[in-house]
């Protein structure tokens, strides 16, 4: 946060006694603000917001929110609306570049493009035809990755994955596998009718302006917003009560709600019973190869009992009373019980207690029992009925909705903990038993979800899947449903770099890129001889442990030659990472070339319709820089990668981009974008190639949407008609309800495979991991590395959050941005600090079990007091990002990534389990446990550790004063 | 010494809430994006890469904790000029380039009068002034004058640049001379209030303060009540009430 300004000393207004009238001047009150407005897609974060670029003399002149525009309607963001100086940054990379220092100098010398694209194809073709799996593909903050995916699929790579892994997996994961959906690009609450909103952890980076105009909704109908966060900043700070829980604790605390809930009977049964498998029959018979899988029939379909006939029945019959309590035997004589019970078991044990759990959640019983009484005061006496007509799955028709108006968001707060993955279906299971899913006041699915619990697609890159010069049979990142999906050797080795869909991270649905360096680097499961990068920050604020990463990307053989063989990356920007790749792939800036933001991909969806994006070049650049995913497609022509090629080995899309969102078909008549399909554009979804599909976005605004009937725009899972238009379109395989899964028969199969059952086994080595953390019942665990180190050593836990005008470390070569946030400090607790002696200013070393840092502190009552926090990726390296080697960033700023192993540390066998959440492999860099300490006064005050400047790959900036906009005034008066 | 004209009628001004800003800075860079290439243009910045970035913004938004214990709260406070309507900046003015317009009061400097002597910055008591080092003259929030009459854009965005941008819908514009315009209806219901009032500049423009809290203080409810429709007999443990209460006939 900023200081307060002391306020300048005011003159007196009596001086005006002399005062002499003047005539008005003239004032330009009506001075064209632009030749010509242009709108396309923000990509100053993640959120894709419309907007429109008014230029004027061909340069850009302001940007603002484009109003139609299902995203933002309208508005736009601190970040948004300084685009202008990210598309001028200096630290715009200007050509190709090949390096000529030692790794990690940043000396090269630029070269043409047909140089640089003839090394690529080399490089890239001699390990294809050779073994495909020693060259890796991860993107960052990539937006295309339907593109770079089917890309890697057509390379033969086992190794491709986006950044989810240390991003928000167990948020998308938690969710698809519990009820097919999840936040932010999945659903929403549904901001027009909730009373009763719960906001849990850090929200303020994704999301971005959706959540500030609901909160606007919110605060305008006084609903009330309960923020559950260590730290009460940004949206924290409007909450009606701010909930300061001790990190990584909100599993105690949610599960402490659900236990309220049940003690008191204010659940949804009907809904329980119509939409989930909480009457599902669940084997009880210790020792069985089935035990705690669901008791089905000849169909394979899960049996319920139904009290009306008092027989056991298939579980999705319409004209049956479906138990939820009892003890049931199933025709073979074995034990049977509806999952409803074990979760009541679990959840009213005396371990979720609100009495048990307060103390290590560090807050009060007591507010635990009154939130669970609001929550079910607004859920079940205030409840939303709307007038709206919709048919149910099972073909009847109801003329109105009635909703439960309590909604939640959580993102990374939750997500970033190694108990991420259980918790984030904790808070799924308590929307569920609440009935909210995709009712009035509620969650809001996003259109392409719902999908089923998990979604049908798994995950390719087996080992046998893996041949020079072919492609895997499928896309590599999806849905694990049993371990015979897991992409393991016989002996339980992983078939893929970073070990994801291994025993180490079976359901690793994102991959895990942030172990993709260190794996590499160890050659561990095995070496790679080209890691290609995209747009991610890898040497610096998207690593954990930024030393060690330094080491893996420099590390030499004996030979002389580099472990890592060959690093190739692609960026618009002078980023830190730049310096550690041997050949640069110049990008363009977000208002230079096309982007498609698909229904395939990661959609823009609205709850009232699906919705798809592009981005197209608003201004040519004025560089030699090509636009990423032209770049790809050109390599993957040259490469001569199936589906790039025609049959007789020529470019298949040469005009491109453009070209290959226009003509590309996944499947027959379904591409990345659905708009404007068919000859003449009248088909949405699935059609032919329209060939004026991009001209019919650009005339829209950039974006197209498919808005709903109002009788399919609520209960999505169950709604007949939905579902037959989600399956029309190809969002779905079937037109069947989907049962949100309270009880997950997935992770029962990990169980069960842990106690030694089916034919793929973990080695014994993982196999108590397994058996603990896959259980199919959410639990809460305390995050792994408080319990692996010496918590008395290490009292504290540390968490980053990113501001709200800031995103990653684009922000800093931001000439507006960097004013408002130009270094950071080591936020604490004006309690702790007393305790510690430590007062604002003052310099204090930040030490965790791996490395210190030293930074500045600033005081504050808004956090919890066993919490340290600071603004992330504000701290940079010397020589990155065109900045001054004086730049604050570098001097006073400062990041806790050296802090995070990347690593656990060694089980008793010497082996290292990546620092992730055991079942997705998320990365768990929210469970930092840290020591603070003043320093001594003869230490400088300047932020440690500071590593050697790298040479920058462009020209410093080099400028004294900007007077950017000057240009455009000539008309004012 | 700037005479100010007969009070307007009309008082155009902007009425922001404190209880809805986030903070974000939308509008801090939305005013700064389209100032610096309009009538104020442009808003010069200094060492934009280097050791000691700064420059001229009109409007800008400052987090800061107020009270102690339980009283602390967050605070984020967006600070440009309130336009007030007996503004000392307008009578020191020495050359009349500071004028408060007679048809809608608005505060501005005249570019080309002005000649940087930073009298009104010193004379305004909300430091809502900013010089321009590189330009040398004095700038301010113009409520987008370039803007709000403008016929060259959509008559709906012909309001500032902030309040355009404002994600969580905090800023209001509008006629606070008119006791009948939104922005006064809202400044009525809400107790909508001036920043040091007793300075007697009488701003123009309004915050509207944090809406109550709703928390443990002020929560009616402290247990939930048992959902109506349990068994009142059922005794035993949680769980034998919990599966009473449950074991009723549900229908699919």
């Amino acid at each position: 946060m900023h200081k307060h300004p002391p306020a300048r000393d005011g003159m007196n207004a009596a001086a005006s006694v002399m005062a002499r009238r003047h005539d008005e001047p003239h004032v330009a009150l009506s001075v064209p603000p632009a030749d010509e407005i242009k709108t396309t897609t923000c990509y100053m974060c993640a959120c894709r917001c419309g907007i429109q670029v008014h230029l004027k003399d061909g340069k850009v002149r302001y940007i603002d929110g484009n109003r139609a525009h299902p995203v933002n309607r309208g508005v736009i963001c601190g970040k948004g609306a300084a685009g202008i100086m990210q598309h001028n940054s200096p630290a715009r990379l200007r050509a190709p570049l090949l390096r000529t220092g030692e790794r990690g100098s940043g000396e090269f010398k630029e070269i043409s493009w047909d140089e640089a694209l003839a090394l690529a194809t080399e490089w890239m073709g001699e390990v294809r035809a050779r073994d495909p799996k020693r060259f890796a593909f991860y993107t960052g903050r990539d937006q295309s990755q339907s593109l770079t995916g089917w890309w890697a699929m057509q390379y033969g790579t086992p190794n491709f994955a986006a950044h989810g892994g240390f991003c928000s997996v167990n948020m998308a994961a938690g969710g698809l596998y519990t009820f097919g959906g999840s936040f932010w690009e999945f659903g929403e609450p549904d901001w027009d009718h909730t009373k009763y909103f719960l906001l849990f952890g850090v929200a303020e980076d994704h999301g971005s302006n959706p959540i500030k105009i609901g909160l606007g909704k919110l605060k305008g109908r006084g609903a009330k917003v309960v923020s559950i966060n260590p730290i009460r900043t940004g949206y924290n700070a409007i909450a009606d009560e701010w909930i300061g829980l001790k990190p990584g604790t909100d599993g105690l605390f949610v599960g402490a709600l659900i236990h309220e809930l049940f003690r008191t009977g204010n659940i949804d049964l009907d809904y329980l019973v119509r939409y989930t498998n909480a009457p599902w029959l669940v084997i009880r018979d210790p020792g069985a190869r089935d035990d705690g899988l669901f008791a089905r029939d000849a169909n394979g379909q899960p049996l319920c009992f139904d009290k009306l006939s008092k027989t056991l029945v298939a579980a999705n019959r319409v004209d049956i009373a479906p138990a939820l309590t009892g003890d049931y035997q199933l025709a073979d004589g074995r034990a049977a019980v509806p999952s409803f019970r074990l979760l009541a078991e679990r959840f009213l044990s005396a371990e979720y207690a609100p009495a048990t759990v307060a103390a290590e959640c560090g807050i009060g019983a007591d507010t635990i029992v009154r939130v669970a009484a609001e929550i079910a005061d607004v859920a079940f006496r205030q409840t939303v009925t709307l007038p709206i007509a919709w048919t149910d799955w099972a073909g009847r028709r109801h003329q109105e909705i009635t909703g439960r108006p309590v909604s939640m968001h959580a993102m990374r707060g939750i997500s970033a903990h190694s108990n991420g993955f259980q918790t984030c279906r904790m808070l799924h299971v308590l929307q569920i038993v609440l009935g909210t899913i995709d009712v009035p006041g509620g969650f809001r699915y996003k259109a392409p979800y719902p999908k089923t619990a998990p979604p049908a697609n798994k995950p390719a890159g087996k080992h046998e899947h893996i041949r020079p010069n072919t492609p895997l049979p499928g896309m590599h990142l999806g849905f694990v449903a049993s371990p015979a999906d897991l992409l393991v050797d016989e002996n339980g080795a992983p078939s893929r770099l970073d070990k994801a869909f291994s025993w180490d991270a079976p359901l690793a649905a994102h991959g895990l890129m942030h172990m993709a360096i260190t794996n590499a680097g160890l050659a561990d499961p095995y070496a790679i001889d080209v890691l290609f990068l995209y747009m991610a920050n890898m040497a610096w604020n998207s690593s954990m442990n930024i030393a060690a990463t330094h080491g893996y990307l420099t590390d030499k053989n004996a030979d002389g030659t580099y472990k890592i063989g060959k690093i190739i990356y692609s960026d618009a920007y002078a980023s830190e990472m730049v310096a550690y790749a041997d050949l640069i792939l110049p990008d363009t800036t977000y208002l230079e070339r096309f982007d498609c933001i698909s229904l395939l991909d990661r959609p823009i969806s609205d709850p009232n319709g699906p919705a798809d994006a592009i981005r197209h070049p608003i201004v040519a650049p004025d560089r030699d820089v090509r636009a990423f995913q032209d770049v790809l497609i050109d390599l993957g022509a040259r490469l001569k990668l199936p589906g790039f090629v025609t049959v007789d080995g020529k470019a298949k899309y040469p005009g491109g981009y453009p070209d290959y969102i226009v003509n590309h078909e996944r499947t027959p008549g379904i591409g990345p974008l659905a708009g404007w399909r068919g000859k003449g554009g009248e088909q949405f979804g699935i059609g032919e190639v329209n060939p004026d599909q991009l001209d019919r976005y650009i005339e829209n605004g950039a974006f197209h949407i498919y808005h709903l009937p109002p009788s399919q725009q609520y209960m999505k899972h169950a709604n007949a008609e939905y579902l037959a238009f989600a399956k029309s379109v190809g969002f779905t395989g079937s037109t069947d309800p989907i049962i949100f899964q309270l009880y997950s028969e997935p992770l029962q199969k990990f169980r069960l495979a842990a106690r030694g059952h089916g034919d793929v086994q973990p080695p014994n080595t993982h196999r108590h991991r397994i058996e603990r953390y896959f259980d199919p019942l959410p639990f809460w665990y305390a995050p792994f590395e408080g319990t692996l180190i010496d918590e008395h050593a290490y009292p504290m836990h540390a968490i980053t959050q990113r501001p709200m005008a800031m995103y990653h470390s684009w922000g800093s070569q931001n000439a507006w941005l960097r004013q408002i946030h130009t270094a950071n400090r080591l936020y604490i607790a004006r309690v702790r600090a007393a305790k510690l002696g430590i007062v604002d200013d003052d310099w204090v070393w930040i030490s965790s079990h791996i490395g210190r840092v030293k930074c500045q502190v600033k005081v504050m009552d808004g956090v919890n007091p066993d919490t340290v926090w600071t603004w992330n990726a504000i701290g940079k390296r010397r020589g990155a990002w065109a900045l001054d080697d004086d730049a604050p960033e570098a001097k006073q700023g400062f990041l806790l990534n050296h802090l995070i192993a990347e690593l656990l540390p060694a089980r008793a066998d010497g082996y290292r389990y990546s620092n992730s959440d055991p079942v997705t492999g998320q990365a768990a860099w929210y469970d930092l446990r840290v020591d603070v300490k003043k320093c001594s006064h003869d230490e400088p005050p300047e932020t440690a550790p500071r590593f050697e400047p790298t040479a920058s790959p462009v020209p410093a900036a080099k400028v004294a004063v900007s007077d950017f906009g000057r240009a455009f005034n000539r008309e004012r008066t | 010494m700037t005479a100010l004209p007969p009070p307007s009628a009309k008082k155009l001004g902007l009425v922001i809430d404190l209880d809805t800003c986030v903070g974000c800075q939308a509008c801090a860079t939305s005013c700064k994006e389209w100032n610096t290439g309009g009538y104020s243009a442009p808003l010069s910045d200094f060492d934009p890469y280097g050791a000691d970035p700064h420059g001229t913004w009109l409007n800008r938004v400052h987090s800061y904790e107020t009270g102690d214990g339980d009283t602390s709260r967050t605070v984020h406070f967006p600070r440009s000029c309130l336009q007030c309507e007996t503004p000392a900046c307008v009578t020191v003015c020495p050359t009349g380039a500071s004028y408060k317009r007679a048809e809608d009061g608005i505060v501005l400097v005249n570019p080309d009068t002005c000649i940087g002597c930073k009298l009104c910055s010193w004379a305004c008591a909300y430091g809502a002034r900013e010089y321009d080092y590189a330009d040398g003259i004095m700038k301010k929030c113009t409520l987008c004058v370039d803007r709000i009459y403008n016929e060259h854009i959509p008559e709906e965005d012909r309001i500032p640049a902030c309040v355009r941008a404002c994600p969580t819908g905090a800023r209001h514009f509008g006629d606070l001379g008119d006791i009948d315009s939104d922005v006064s209806r809202l400044v009525a219901a809400r107790g909508g209030y001036d920043l040091l009032p007793e300075m007697g500049f009488k701003p123009v423009n309004k915050y509207l303060p944090p809406r109550p809290k709703r928390d443990a203080s002020t929560s009616p409810l402290a247990r939930s009540e048992m959902n109506a429709s349990e068994p009142a007999h059922v005794t035993g443990s949680a769980l034998e009430k919990l599966f009473a209460f449950a074991d009723k006939l549900l229908t699919r």
